[in-house]
């Protein structure tokens, strides 16, 4: 196979950080190449170099063995690159046909919309992408806007489709959709680049695998040659173990009851109908679903962020419902939000006023009216060393840190006091394979501890793993409750499109007492 | 009131509104690539006073309103260097632009206050539309600056929905990342859009000193800067909503005029007032009623963009 793609000593610094020290990478016509590596290791860097987002200090590029000047995306497009990033880049009041056809000059002045779709519909179908190009992209589920984004970059005729953690949003059975789309577009010619942290899917997918480390290239294996062992002990630099150790479950009381709940979405629809359940302590019970089901809304509704419409929310037995977020934690409820730059953590403030947002109005941490900033120090030290967060300094911004460690952060500050009830929602979505397994192994520290556990995932495996019962969320409503068996995989799969009679929920016995 | 009151008072309401809706039409093209201006009673003010200098030289007010428009583009130019390419502050910039105009035009305009120009713009009878009952008197027997702000209206509303540089400026104001990895320059659309809406600033200054009363007064654009910029919310950064917002404003206006020449018992602070009270009740009605139905802002409005930079 001929080379595509030759990046020669890639040096990019960030402030603070080296993202790529001196990276070689070669990618070959036609193949699929998975890229793997820690949070942090530089992947999406890398990639963004290529892609023209990012100039790098140093280092040379070579498509078709020729030197190639990429220094803005405009380059890059010419070249024949294209990338769909992690968050998608797209318009969300546009159509889809505006989306896809945004920044060309065809046509130049007059917007024809009809004859605008028509063409951007040829195109698609001539890929095999399904998409509706009169559609606007607010509209479009995670995985129709991940189509529109391929089909960007094919509608400009690129040759080489780079893709950053394009399953991490994903259903199962988008992830098989997708993956069939990239087969046969590395069939019809296309080379494909994919940055991922499942190990499954890399081994399924991919022809050859660059493994990345604190932002060198350390290792390309042929698919065919490895396993995910040999793959998570290069990442890691040490032996996974890709097994959890979990006590068979001793649930005890009722900690958490909701019953008949309702909430609204940001838009003002309904967004949770009528749904109940109770998590005791000592267990984890799953939520499982296809984003954007309620399962925000019902984490915000029993931490006090969105007000439920009806129904009622019990902690310990005390009514909760419409409280404030503080009277809430002062319950013992920790909340391992969705957003981790928006709710989960202040982007812009350093580590040290991160970890101590949820105690620095107790002792022993305030003094008066004032911050007992030594303690503070101290604690914030203290959490960094045991929860293993790397970072610079305790006075570098959030921002800075890569998406494992911000989410470390998350949990070792929800964590750091013990609390009755946790709700944990995607508390993996993008970590590594180590960070993932570290938050695992915490969640289920908490549960022998004897805390109750919500949580919300789309990540079967990862639900099947940790939960001890799991409940699937459908648009707003509870459709049946399974034991956390591998071979409930397809009633879950079933039962998450929608697709099995809803069964009736008992009422919570804390409710029933009440009443 | 005799019918013939209501047309010369709906007739003044159209010559009050144009400056605003002048000036509301710069903002909305600056603020619809992400370029917040407060800089526009500063860069009205500077027109003001460049349209009625070069008129006063020239007796020519088509090149006094010429200079108004480049002054203006000139002055945003300024705001555009200062928050596309320094990165500033996209508020504090605007501001500092406003007290600059204000300050310079107070400066230079004394040597031409009270000053009388011979040459400015009269209203006449447009062919044929005069003639409309009712109509005709309301909207065309006024002067040509207004005839042109008529067209604008379209020709804006046509440029901003139905055109590829039209979808262009919108996405840069919307997903400036986004229109940046596809190969649209964002930071030349924003200096080019902020650049034409610091024209019509000017443009809508020029009329205030050479159409609505051709003299220069210092500080005579009395807010109404700042009464555009809430016009461009109360819009929802659309054209045709501006020529609305605009007229009402200078209704209100004109009919505190009439009240005050008719001598009401009312102290003539408080019909000054009026004006800029209706715009507080107006934001205040039209940014729940915007909220609500999510007619949001251009969603990068305010934020400086650089390609490298973590968010
Ligand atoms: N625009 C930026 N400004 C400052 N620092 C950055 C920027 N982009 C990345 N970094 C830093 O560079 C390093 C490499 O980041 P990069 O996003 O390339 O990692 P990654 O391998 O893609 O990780 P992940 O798996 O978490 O996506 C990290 O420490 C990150 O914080
Ligand atoms: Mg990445």
């Amino acid at each position: 196979m001929n080379e595509k793609v030759r990046m020669e000593g890639i040096f990019k610094r960030f402030p603070g950080v080296i993202a790529n020290d001196g990276v070689d990478l070669d990618i070959r016509e036609g193949e699929i190449h998975a890229l793997l590596g820690e949070n942090g290791a530089g992947k999406t860097t890398l990639m963004c170099v290529l892609a023209g987002i990012y100039s790098p200090d140093a280092g040379t590029i070579r498509i078709d063995g020729e030197k190639a000047l990429i220094r803005s995306p405009r380059d890059a497009i010419h070249a024949g690159i294209g990338m769909v990033h992690q968050h998608f880049m797209l318009v969300a009041p546009y159509s889809v046909a505006e989306n896809v056809t945004l920044g060309l000059n065809k046509p130049r002045f007059l917007l024809n919309e009809r004859k605008l779709e028509a063409e951007v519909g040829k195109v698609a179908q001539s890929f095999g992408i399904q998409v509706d190009p009169h559609a606007k992209i607010w509209q479009l589920s995670v995985g129709e806007q991940q189509r529109v984004e391929i089909l960007k970059s094919l509608y400009r005729g690129a040759k080489i489709l780079i893709l950053d953690e394009p399953t991490a949003v994903l259903t199962p059975q988008e992830v098989r959709e997708l993956f069939a789309t990239l087969r046969q577009m590395a069939k019809a010619g296309h080379t494909l680049v994919i940055i991922s942290h499942k190990l499954e899917e890399v081994m399924s997918l991919s022809d050859r695998i660059s493994i990345m480390r604190k932002g060198k290239r350390i290792a390309t294996v042929n698919t065919k040659d490895t396993n995910p062992t040999e793959l998570a002990r290069l990442m890691v630099g040490r032996e996974m173990l890709f097994e959890l150790h979990k006590e068979k479950a001793t649930p005890g009381d009722e900690v958490l009851s909701f019953c008949n709940l309702h909430a609204l979405s940001d838009k003002g629809l309904p967004a949770l109908r009528d749904i109940s359940l109770s998590v005791r302590s000592k267990e984890i019970v799953g939520i499982a679903g296809v984003a954007g089901n309620g399962q925000r809304e019902l984490a915000e509704v029993i931490t006090g962020l969105r007000s439920a419409t009806s129904g009622k929310v019990l902690v310990n037995g005390k009514d909760v419902t419409n409280n404030s977020p503080r009277q809430v934690i002062d319950q013992g409820v920790a909340h391992i939000p969705e957003d981790r730059k928006g709710a989960g953590t202040a982007p812009n403030l350093c580590v040290l006023d991160n970890l101590m947002l949820k105690c620095y109005r107790v002792e022993p941490f305030k003094n008066g009216p004032l911050l007992n900033l030594g303690r503070i120090r101290e604690f914030a030290a203290k959490l960094v060393k045991q929860f293993q967060i790397s970072t610079p300094s305790l006075e570098t911004p959030v921002k800075l840190l890569s998406g494992g460690n911000v989410q470390k952060l998350i949990l070792a500050r929800e964590i750091a006091t013990f609390s009755e009830l946790m709700i944990a929602v995607h508390p993996t979505r993008g970590l590594d394979v180590g960070a993932t397994e570290d938050v695992h192994q915490m969640l289920l520290e908490q549960r022998s501890k004897g805390a109750a556990i919500l949580l919300i995932s789309e990540d079967l495996d990862e639900l099947l793993a940790l939960s001890d019962r799991i409940d699937v969320i459908y648009e707003g409503k509870f459709m049946g409750e399974v034991p956390a068996d591998a071979d409930q995989i397809e009633t879950i799969g079933l039962m998450m499109a929608g697709k099995k009679g809803e069964i009736q929920q008992p009422v919570p016995a804390g409710i029933r007492a009440q009443a | 009131m005799t019918w013939d009151v209501v047309l010369a008072t709906l007739a003044a309401a159209i010559k009050a509104g144009t400056p605003i809706l002048y000036a509301t039409l710069g903002e909305i093209l600056a603020e619809r690539t992400g370029i917040l201006n407060l800089g526009l009673e500063g860069m009205m003010l500077i027109g003001a006073l460049t349209g009625f200098l070069i008129c006063s030289m020239t007796n020519n007010p088509w090149l006094g309103v010429l200079a108004a428009i480049i002054s203006g583009g000139l002055l945003a130019l300024i705001h555009a260097f200062l928050t596309i390419t320094l990165r500033a502050q996209q508020v504090v910039s605007g501001l500092a632009l406003t007290m600059f105009g204000m300050g310079l035009s107070g400066f230079i305009g004394k040597v031409v206050i009270g000053v009388p120009i011979a040459g400015y713009f009269r209203p006449f009878d447009f062919p044929f539309l005069s003639q409309i009952p009712f109509l005709g008197e309301v909207f065309f027997q006024q002067d040509a600056l207004v005839y042109i702000s008529y067209l604008l209206i379209p020709i804006l509303s046509f440029w901003i929905y139905r055109t590829r540089p039209g979808l262009h400026m919108r996405a840069v104001g919307e997903n400036p990342a986004t229109a940046d990895a596809m190969g649209i320059s964002v930071a030349g659309i924003r200096y080019l859009y902020t650049f034409l809406g610091g024209c019509l600033a000017g443009l809508g200054g020029a009329y205030l000193s050479l159409a609505y009363t051709p003299v220069w007064l210092e500080n005579m654009v009395a807010g109404r800067g700042w009464i555009a910029i809430a016009l461009v919310i109360f819009a929802s950064w659309d054209p045709f909503k501006a020529l609305l917002g605009s007229y009402l404003f200078g209704l209100v206006d004109a009919v505190q005029f009439r009240a005050q020449a008719l001598g009401l018992a009312v102290p003539s602070f408080f019909l000054n007032m009026t004006p800029y009270v209706a715009t507080i009740l107006v934001l205040v009605f039209a940014t729940r009623e915007t909220a609500r139905r999510h007619l949001g802002a251009p969603a990068a409005l305010g934020i400086p963009f650089a390609r490298e930079e973590k968010t």
